[in-house]
């Protein structure tokens, strides 16, 4: 992809005894030495608690690193030198666009009896979905949580098909049969939602073995796959979590863990359940960069997303990356959202990662208010008109109830010849009336 | 992959010695006139040859490489295929399986070694929700073709955490298929349908049955061999009762209807092998013909395998029963330590004699109740 911005410039240093001799600040975005800069503004006093502690590990030499900062200065000293082309600040505006607009119409959607059970928004966290997946290539995979749709999207499932899923209905990506939490779409590799916290790390890592595999073991030499798994500070303090940073570095996986931390995990702060809240330093622990970054900007992400993404593909292994955001509506639609302060609910909507791209994209004079509005009307139709086409499709039939329990229908297993070993239509009958 | 195993038989030629030879190598030992196979041979060469098979499939799991296998099932298997193949992980059920599932999302064929069936319990999560369902909510979509193998049930002396059956626990679950083996010849036919399997099979096994030598035919040894998931086994045929049994509960059954026999009881003896999908069918056919069922297992009494059984034959063959069916599970306590306490447990010979027996309206001496 070409862009404006080098990537070269960032070199990785993952050895952990590596020197720093030599190092421009350019290189600093990977650099061991770089260390955290301001942290989770949430939570002030419990901010002070945790930088005492952490005196020590600003100290060590560790490849952790907080990149906003970084970005921030080349933003302002190289004007000449844009983060992104023209093309690519339409296409990042475009598609957090229309995250934000799907899941505002999902609110409504869910309020007027369209869709039910469990909707989690993604509303505010567009820079972290937009900043990696359109990074990523088709055949790369995504694994998702029950916080999925807008990573769909990114991924470039159709927005009708995901609003049909969330009705119900026998044109959404899983016919009906998945639903808002489990998105999956095997032709754009995205590996599914999954409900539970820590669920879905085991199975992008599992992901990501297959891409070695397939390389090392099958002999396809041009497999360099990525897989990206989303997950949130919450899943943080999972085991599987640790489990798998550790065996993804055992076995230098082309995976990047992308922390979602909206310091949220429902009603519980992150700083509350987190004895060292500043999640990249988890990396180092097991042998991989950690880096932080600003997740209300898309352009910070995308940066880090774009090492991160190739240092996978060149088979150097994973990266953990926290992307601190804040999802500006309750952890689902039927969340109350009393717990949070309306004053830091105030501090990071004025951050608004949708409104901070438009500004940059006007002020670098790489788009016209003109053409943004116009991105806006276009996002409004495609979402219009999933809204309608979900509406119109007829419910799943009657007898896709028994279907697909098993990829062989009728689950006695395929015989050397291709036919079924024992055929008996009746073996899943018995289990409901229909 | 059909096309591979097609062209290994091809190349054996004509003759039934030729096609054998792999295996018959590794069995110098057994080379006299009847062959006879440790269920662990028989797992092994079932991994053997599926993975020399397919490239797709590998082994994963604790120990299973440069250990060999906790219980030595995975043989020789690092050493032909190379630690890429044959993957030594952490001691992280949870993650490594998820991590299994994960590939077969991406089409590979992995074969994930729990030590015993005892630890997926940590690992349950990824059994149930990332591979059972995965299909169905994908709308077919992602297939999951893995198999999760290990030694399940009560061991000896490994205490309560340690002798756990899962049978029932997995064949509540649609998407999984769950197979328990009992001989040499159900080890190796149903691992290799499991493998070749599109779907999540979880897989039984025992450890005390892992050094018992069967009698194999040339059939078995052959690399196409294989078994239909599904399909139950008459062990033995029988005319005055049916016993139902599965993995080491088979061999207990066996020889309780010799017992039987002497007494004048012919019983039919029914190896279960696959629990989910339940062989219905034969399990019905045979009380039609005997009029009579003993279930047995080792796993707890409510909710169990033998319930499941029960239920059908009273839904498909009510009329046809000519006694009160008698199920004989393991007590419902927690697997005690104390050997006397252990073995009052689980089902012995004696209990399935007395229960067939009280089937049959024989009287049974009280001695034999204590």
């Amino acid at each position: 992809m070409a862009t404006a911005y080098s990537s070269a410039k960032f070199v990785q240093p993952l050895s952990l005894n590596s020197t720093i001799n030599g190092r421009s600040r350019d290189n600093s975005l990977f650099d061991p030495l770089k260390t955290g800069t301001s942290f989770l503004g949430s939570t002030r006093k419990l901010r002070v608690n945790s930088f005492h502690s952490n005196q020590g590990n600003v100290r060590r030499r560790l490849p952790v690193v907080a990149v906003s900062e970084v970005v921030k200065e080349k933003k302002v000293k190289s004007s000449s030198n844009l983060l992104i082309t023209k093309q690519e600040g339409l296409e990042l505006y475009e598609d957090m666009v229309l995250g934000r607009s799907f899941e505002d119409m999902c609110a409504q959607m869910y309020y007027r009896g369209k869709m039910f059970g469990f909707v989690h928004l993604y509303n505010g966290q567009e820079a972290v979905s937009t900043g990696f997946i359109k990074l990523s290539k088709k055949e790369d995979s995504v694994v998702s949580t029950y916080r999925d749709h807008v990573h769909a999207l990114s991924k470039g499932v159709p927005a009708r098909a995901v609003m049909s899923e969330l009705f119900g209905k026998a044109t959404g990506c899983c016919r009906g049969q998945g639903g808002s939490m489990h998105m999956f779409s095997k032709e754009h590799n995205l590996l599914g939602g999954f409900a539970f916290i820590g669920e879905g790390i085991p199975v992008a890592t599992g992901a990501a073995f297959t891409s070695k595999y397939r390389r090392e073991v099958l002999k396809e030499a041009d497999c360099d796959h990525v897989t990206l798994a989303f997950f949130g500070d919450g899943t943080c303090n999972n085991g599987q979590f640790f489990e798998c940073l550790n065996m993804a570095a055992l076995w230098k996986l082309p995976i990047v863990f992308v922390v979602e931390n909206n310091l949220w995990a429902i009603g519980m702060s992150h700083l509350r359940a987190t004895s060292d809240p500043q999640i990249y330093k988890k990396g180092p622990a097991f042998g991989m960069p950690g880096v932080h970054v600003d997740g209300m900007d898309v352009l910070k992400v995308r940066e880090v997303a774009k090492e991160a993404i190739e240092r996978a593909r060149r088979g150097e292994g994973p990266t953990l990356v926290e992307c601190e955001t804040y999802r500006f509506r309750g952890h689902s639609l039927a969340d109350p959202d009393e717990l949070r302060d309306p004053a830091e609910k105030a501090r990071y909507a004025a951050r608004d990662p949708v409104t901070a791209l438009k500004k940059y994209l006007i002020e670098s004079s790489l788009a016209s208010e003109a053409e943004l509005k116009a991105i806006e009307k276009k996002i409004d139709e495609v979402v219009e008109d999933a809204v309608e086409f979900a509406d119109e499709s007829a419910p799943p039939p009657r007898s896709q109830l028994l279907e697909n329990v098993f990829a062989d229908p009728k689950g006695f297993g395929i015989g050397p010849d291709g036919r079924y070993r024992c055929e008996d239509p009746k073996f899943t009958e018995g289990t409901a009336h229909v | 992959m059909w096309g591979i195993i097609r062209q290994k038989v091809a190349a054996g030629g004509g003759s039934p010695v030729a096609r054998i030879r792999p295996v018959v190598s590794n069995l110098r030992n057994y080379s006299s006139a009847v062959k006879q196979m440790m269920v662990r041979e028989a797992l092994n060469s079932a991994l053997d040859e599926e993975m020399s098979a397919d490239p797709k499939v590998f082994l994963m799991g604790e120990e299973v490489g440069e250990y060999q296998g906790a219980y030595k099932i995975s043989k020789g298997l690092l050493e032909k295929y190379g630690p890429e193949r044959v993957l030594d992980t952490p001691i992280t059920e949870a993650g490594f399986t998820g991590i299994g599932v994960g590939a077969a999302y991406y089409g590979l064929k992995p074969v994930v070694e729990f030590m015993t069936f005892n630890f997926s319990m940590q690992a349950i999560d990824h059994i149930i929700n990332s591979a059972a369902k995965s299909n169905y909510m994908s709308s077919g979509q992602i297939s999951v073709p893995i198999v999760f193998r290990g030694p399940n049930g009560a061991a000896a002396g490994v205490g309560a955490q340690h002798s756990h059956c899962y049978a029932a626990w997995y064949a509540s679950v649609p998407g999984l298929k769950v197979l328990s083996p009992y001989s040499s010849e159900d080890a190796r036919g149903l691992l290799k349908a499991a493998i070749r399997d599109p779907d999540p099979v979880v897989f039984l096994e025992n450890e005390l049955l892992y050094g018992e030598s069967f009698p194999v035919s040339a059939e078995v040894l052959d690399s196409s061999f294989c078994l239909p998931i599904g399909k139950a086994k008459i062990e033995r045929e029988g005319k005055d009762v049916t016993i139902t049994a599965f993995s080491k509960i088979v061999g207990l059954s066996l020889k309780a209807a010799e017992i039987l026999a002497k007494e004048g009881i012919s019983a039919e003896v029914i190896n279960l092998r696959s629990i989910r999908p339940l062989d219905r069918s034969t399990i019905n056919a045979s009380v039609r013909k005997t009029n009579r069922l003993v279930t047995v297992e080792e796993g707890f009494p409510q909710h169990g395998v033998g319930a499941e059984i029960c239920a059908s034959v009273i839904e498909e063959s009510f009329s046809y029963l000519d006694a009160p069916v008698e199920r004989i599970a393991g007590a419902d306590v927690p697997m005690p330590y104390a050997a006397n306490l252990e073995r009052m447990a689980v089902p012995q010979v004696e209990d399935i004699v007395r229960a067939a027996k009280r089937a049959c309206y024989r009287s049974v001496p009280m001695a034999a109740a204590a």
